[in-house]
């Protein structure tokens, strides 16, 4: 029985390596945390975490798929120099110019810490500093000579951030990985308040694989589970300094509810309908282009599935910062929640009525 | 295996056009294997039944090629890429369509080679006028590159390596497991249009429905003067992949791949390529998810008319593929 | 008028609802059922003999536009794209937002009030805005919202001889083919499933779903292609020209053509001298890069009716093309039930 609260579980998610394809070990963790709030778990071919919690009452149950991505942005040892350094490339997008002087951890045949290797001042040439630094140019220092490095480190070893967790003022939260594992932190929140509730549907959390190197997780998951409806929950741009406003989604204002072209428009109402009337405060969030979440994917599974689409608000998505605030995590686990106990055949049927 | 080599990468196949190095292929296999299909999209499966889980094997078969756009009044022929191809690379190419028509590549009139693009090119079939063009070639008509095939020590200089080497390494393997007993069912895929977008494999994924899935394709180098960086070297051993655009290697399929290779004493080398992709992402998003892998043979010089290999590392490749299928794949993967 | 009613209805990707109803209303006092998916989809069935192959003809109803995302204090409207648009030709065009169609403008800064060199620079999408006339944001609040869509405000107007006008002939004009087929008053010994999708502009995402539910045995995509026989550009770059008849497809970046369809569409179209010209490019991308690769695999071709400025505020057709593209395909069809499939 989980009895952890939501600040330590998400502390305890975003502490775990999990880059893309090699979530295995942040996979372990959440269903950890999360034990007692479902009833069975597995795992699939691609390592997808699928939880289950069964409703009540009369058979069929309608079938809810909520998805969130485990997976985080990385980095992978390309080539290992002479001089003991590794050359990498990266896994999922990354800034090429947040690493310079970043702390990292290989998982090699250990742990190895390391720094991300950064040209003093001093021996620049003229002008260097006015040009980001070339992947090429990149490398990660573990302190070990060439041959040693050769012993622990192999090419295709993973690097992941090394930031720990960071509580700031309120109820802000830093880390590495909040994207997406603040949208695990709303499977565990939806659980644990659909645990004092009757549902009818069958309720599926996956937090999946993936998605960062092109939602494959949810393509692979959603097409298991055939859900009745899917809502991915992914974290939207937070409102920051130097990003104009009509890009963004305000911090601590509640979840993001999206209308696009990956979101069912009745799921959207829906899910609007609800936050208004419960007074759970929430923003629209619009976005003309369906890619990007595990929405995407999901809503093109077999014959069609109706999908929705609940972000978090995030500042300084794929740093090692990535910063949320807990409130709207706790927000959006209600609104799911409020949304799973309204479930019946008949809303999910009229679903395919346009 | 020369001689198999030679013959597959000799034969005509452009992306979309596939029938003539099919019906090469097929030859082949045929008695190696207890079925031969082909699929709506044309691949070419050829099935070896029996007991415990269905693998599949994917090498696609097509080539890079050309497509006919236009031909104007004085018979010269305008054209479009049928997978990845520079420009700068056709100059000085001959181009072969299905019919044995062959032809130049020529270019307009530029003041700045940079300004070069395949619209501002033509091939040039020796035709008098438009009229006595279409009777050679049609709108539509896809053509391949023509090229013999040359070996020197245990380098082979050929055009299309890419994928042909594959196929070399998996129409071998089946030859070498003729006969044989092993625990696991086969089919072995030679795909269609992987050059423009990994296509005939996905179909044929979702049609075979596999347990484990490989691919056998060519990857990149980094050991020409001044390459990109990338630890892999001809003649060192096939790779096993690690990461490409379309697929991160499940770490459990991977450790399999090189356990295996380490204890039959094979050579290879760990694949990261950065620009490219192969018919295992199709197959590993099949659809539940499939445990998927690849082998690739080193090539020097990818989608050029002049790629180079070493028949070693393809010797490798197939016993590295032997050694897998004669392992139980359920037990070790799944 | 079917090319009119379809042209001016209000339509972007995932908003398809108005161009449904409207096709809906058309196309069902002749099919045995008519039915949405998931995604919007609106599929309508003719049946034929059970043993008889599936047939699957398909025409994208969504159209290029824009997408309110903010509402500015001042009461004018932040937009983005939904689908591929040029910003190039937004500047100075009528519009209308929401289902509602407020109407409103996109203005530009006035020439007298720019430097010298801003005019050779195209007006980047950030710095474009569109106008209501609400004086502040509570009064724009009460018409539209974040998540509207926005569509061009072009009418349909007959040009010229046989020259049409309108926004959205990509893909309405397929629509319109697709509907006029379904409309004729006759079954064939095989089903014929007509689908209208939704959300081609963004990736192909309706006719994926459409063609896994349905599974036909073959698949046909209407389209409005671009016609670029124009001032400017070179003949062979021209990919279609109006008033040739309809364009077939050997390839596009997104699939390649079943040779054995487009060998019978000729035969087709030369027994009963119907013009037809071949598709010059392999640029673009359609609904048939989707279908072709769903399941095991659907041997699929596209017919198109040239259309010149494709994704602009004002496209235009020849509708002797779109003419014949209905006689071409119902000859196709009246083969597959002489001769069977090509394959």
């Amino acid at each position: 029985m989980a009895t952890i609260g939501l600040a330590e579980f998400l502390s305890s998610i975003i502490s775990e390596p999990g880059a893309s394809g090699h979530e295995d070990k942040v996979a372990a963790v959440v269903q950890k945390g999360m034990s007692g709030l479902f009833d069975e778990a597995r795992t699939d071919a691609l390592g997808n975490l699928i939880m289950l919690k069964r409703g009540i009452g009369r058979a069929p149950h309608p079938r809810v798929m909520l998805a969130a991505h485990m997976d985080e942005i990385g980095l992978m040892v390309t080539k290992i120099e002479d001089q003991g350094c590794l050359r990498v490339t990266q896994i999922g997008g990354i800034d090429r110019r947040i690493l310079p002087g970043l702390e990292v951890v290989v998982h090699g045949r250990r742990r190895l810490p390391g720094v991300v290797g950064a040209k003093p001042p001093h021996v620049q040439d003229p002008g260097e500093r006015e040009k980001s630094v070339k992947w090429e140019d990149l490398y990660v220092d573990v302190g070990l000579t060439g041959d040693e490095a050769r012993e622990l480190v192999r090419v295709g070893d993973i690097i992941t951030f090394a930031q720990t967790p960071i509580e700031l003022q309120g109820r802000f939260m830093a880390g590495k990985t909040m994207d997406d594992r603040a949208g695990v932190g709303v499977l565990f929140e939806c659980l644990r308040i659909l645990r004092d509730m009757r549902h009818h549907a069958d309720v599926y959390c996956v937090a999946t694989v993936q998605e960062e190197v092109g939602v494959r997780g949810a393509i692979t998951g959603a097409y298991g589970i055939v859900p009745d409806v899917g809502i991915a929950i992914d974290v939207g741009f937070g409102d920051q300094s130097s990003v104009p406003e009509y890009e963004t989604i305000s911090m601590d204002k509640g979840p993001g509810i999206a209308i696009s072209p990956a979101v069912h428009p009745a799921v959207f109402e829906r899910l609007k309908t609800i936050a208004r009337e419960l007074e759970i405060a929430h923003q629209t969030d619009p976005s003309p282009h369906p890619g990007g979440t595990d929405a995407f994917a999901i809503q093109v599974t077999r014959g069609g599935i109706p999908t929705g689409l609940v972000s978090i608000p995030l500042r300084y998505m794929h740093t090692a910062v990535e910063t949320v605030c807990l409130t709207d995590v706790e927000r959006a686990g209600r609104l799911l929640a409020e949304f799973i106990v309204r479930l019946d055949k008949k809303y999910v049927e009229g679903l395919k009525c346009f | 295996m020369k001689d198999l080599l030679k013959k597959l990468v000799e034969a005509f196949g452009p992306a979309g056009n596939e029938s003539r190095i099919r019906d090469v292929i097929r030859k082949e296999v045929e008695g190696l294997v207890d079925e031969v299909t082909v699929d709506a999209m044309g691949n070419l499966i050829a099935i070896r039944r029996g007991q415990g889980p269905r693998v599949m094997i994917a090498a696609h078969m097509d080539e890079i090629g050309v497509i006919v756009t236009h031909i104007d009044d004085e018979g010269f022929v305008r054209f479009s890429n049928m997978g990845g191809i520079s420009p700068f690379m056709l100059i000085g190419q001959r181009v072969i369509f299905d019919n044995g028509t062959i032809g130049a590549f020529g270019m307009e009139k530029l003041d700045d080679m940079k300004d070069l693009k395949l619209n501002k090119m033509f091939i040039d079939i020796g035709a008098k006028d438009g009229a006595s063009a279409k009777e050679k070639v049609s709108i539509g008509d896809i053509g391949a590159f023509h090229r013999e095939a040359h070996f020197q020590g245990d380098r082979v200089i050929a055009k299309s390596l890419d994928n042909r080497a594959g196929c070399a390494v998996l129409v071998q393997a089946l030859k070498e497991l003729a006969g044989r007993e092993i625990p696991n069912q086969v089919y072995a895929v030679f795909t269609v249009q992987e050059e423009l977008g990994l296509r005939g494999a996905k179909t044929a994924a979702y049609g075979i429905n596999p347990d484990v899935g490989f691919a056998v394709d060519v990857t990149g180098t980094g050991d020409t003067p001044e390459a990109p960086t990338m630890a892999v070297k001809l003649g060192e051993g096939p790779t096993i992949k690690v990461k490409d655009r379309v697929v991160l290697t499940h770490p459990r399929v991977r450790r399999f791949m090189t356990e295996t290779a380490e204890k039959n004493g094979i050579p290879y080398q760990l694949e990261i390529l950065e620009g490219g992709g192969t018919d295992t992402g199709p197959i590993h998003l099949t659809r539940e998810g499939v445990p998927s892998g690849a082998i690739s043979v080193p090539t020097r010089y990818i989608h050029t008319p002049s790629e180079m290999a070493d028949m070693n590392d393809m010797k490798n490749a197939v016993k590295l593929f032997v050694a897998i299928l004669e392992a139980k794949l359920d037990e070790a993967i799944l | 008028m079917l090319l009119k009613t379809l042209t001016e209805a209000f339509g972007v990707s995932g908003q398809e609802q108005e161009v449904a109803a409207i096709l809906r209303e058309q196309v069902s006092p002749y099919c045995d059922k008519v039915e949405t998916d998931a995604l919007g989809n609106l599929i309508a069935i003719k049946n034929g003999n059970e043993k008889g192959p599936k047939v699957m003809l398909s025409a994208h109803m969504d159209e290029i536009g824009l997408m309110v995302m903010y509402i500015e204090n001042s009461g004018t409207l932040r937009f983005k794209p939904i689908g591929g648009v040029d910003p190039r030709v937004l500047v100075s065009k009528s519009v209308y937002v929401g289902k509602d169609r407020v109407p409103g403008v996109i203005g530009a800064k006035p020439i007298h009030l720019q430097k010298r060199e801003e005019a050779d620079k195209p007006f980047d999408i950030d710095g474009l805005f569109i106008d209501i006339g609400a004086k502040d944001k509570d009064e724009a609040e009460k018409l539209v919202k974040p998540g509207d869509g926005i569509i061009f405000a072009t009418k349909y107007q007959d040009i010229g001889t046989s020259r049409a006008k309108a926004k959205a002939f990509d893909d309405r004009v397929g629509c319109a083919v697709l509907a006029r087929l379904l409309m004729m008053d006759k079954q064939w010994n095989f089903t014929l499933q007509g689908v209208f999708t939704a959300q081609e502009e963004v990736g192909g995402r309706g006719a994926q779903v459409a063609s896994y539910s349905l599974e036909p045995d073959i698949a046909i995509a209407f389209e409005g292609t671009t016609a670029s026989d124009v001032p400017g550009s070179k003949e062979h770059l021209y990919s279609t020209s109006l008033g040739k008849g309809p364009a077939l497809t050997h390839a596009d970046a997104s699939f390649v053509a079943d040779p054995r369809i487009v060998k019978r569409l000729m035969e087709v179209a030369d027994k009963n001298g119907i013009p037809y010209q071949m598709r010059e490019l392999t640029t673009g991308g359609t609904d048939a890069g989707r279908i072709h690769l769903v399941r095991e695999g659907i041997p699929a071709v596209v017919v198109s009716v040239p259309t010149r400025y494709i994704h602009s505020p004002a496209s235009i057709i020849d509708k002797c093309d779109f003419e014949n593209a209905i006689k071409l395909m119902a000859a196709f069809l009246d083969s597959i039930e002489e001769r069977g499939l090509p394959f």
